[in-house]
């Protein structure tokens, strides 16, 4: 796992993103963005280059689901890998997102260990 | 209340303390609760739909509240700001999160709104009907807090 890549983490709660941070900075990660909603992630995608997006799924104006699928839908941003941190834990919202092209679901609330596992599963691949 | 939709909050709270926190919440008797005045300081109140209507409010005193956050950010909170009031719209959203997540297991999918916080003595809190309010007390080292659920059943 390269920790010199750019991550985009985008939730609406700034304490969730706080936290997201702590722990990517606590593996190394150092050029972290950060988005409030969906809306917002798109505009941070087009003016960066970005290699990995952890997102939550529960957000105003545009879900983190809406946002994987626009996503997966950009050439330029398809093969972006991109994590969900969420507290929707139901089976039929993990099916969706998996068939919408996640590369891996956490579920809140989670570990610093369970983020970093994770992400080492998503680059392993 | 039937104690199998109340469950699922309890254990859900005790969880997202824990392991977001490194807190440890003591549950307290649950009560019907007869009014709308708040138990805490500061408050998270969340609507749920689909196979029922609820919501679910955590109510949180000025002492837990502020150690709960200043474990969870690892530094030491000591005002009552827009940072406590995102953590407790954050903390409500995960308890809720975990909470469907059982629920779903019994048969009772419900989806969840975008929490509101309310921060203030004496707030009052208005729950989805005229149901019953139960009302589930919780202590931890540092202060006290209360898990209201209201189902539309």
């Amino acid at each position: 796992m390269d920790l010199n890549m750019n991550v985009l983490v985008v939730d609406d709660f700034a304490t969730m993103r706080r936290i997201i941070k702590n722990v990517l900075k606590q593996i190394g990660f150092t050029k972290i963005l950060e988005a409030d909603d969906g809306t917002t992630a798109l505009a941070v995608l087009k003016k960066n280059k970005v290699d990995l997006i952890i997102s939550d799924w529960n957000m105003p104006k545009m879900t983190g689901l809406d946002l994987l699928k626009k996503v997966r839908g950009e050439e330029s941003t398809k093969s972006i890998p991109f994590v969900m941190v969420t507290a929707e834990a139901q089976k039929d919202n993990v099916l969706q997102a998996v068939q919408a092209g996640v590369s891996n679901y956490v579920v809140k609330p989670f570990t610093a260990d369970a983020i970093k596992e994770k992400l080492t599963r998503v680059f392993a691949k | 209340m039937d104690t199998k939709l109340i469950n699922p909050f309890v254990d859900a709270t005790v969880n997202v303390l824990e392991t977001m926190a490194f807190t440890k919440a003591q549950a307290g008797k649950p009560y019907l609760k007869k009014d709308e005045v708040a138990l805490g300081d500061v408050s998270g109140i969340l609507g749920l739909t689909g196979e029922a209507n609820c919501t679910i409010s955590v109510s949180f005193d000025r002492q837990s509240i502020l150690s709960i956050v200043s474990n969870m950010f690892g530094e030491k909170m000591e005002e009552m700001n827009d940072e406590i009031r995102d953590a407790v719209g954050e903390i409500t959203n995960m308890i809720s999160g975990q909470a469907r997540q059982k629920l779903d297991e019994l048969g009772r999918s419900l989806q969840a709104a975008i929490p509101i916080v309310i921060m203030g003595e004496n707030h009052t809190i208005t729950h989805v009907s005229r149901h019953a309010v139960t009302a589930i007390p919780f202590s931890t080292e540092s202060g006290d807090f209360t898990v209201e659920v209201c189902f539309e059943d």
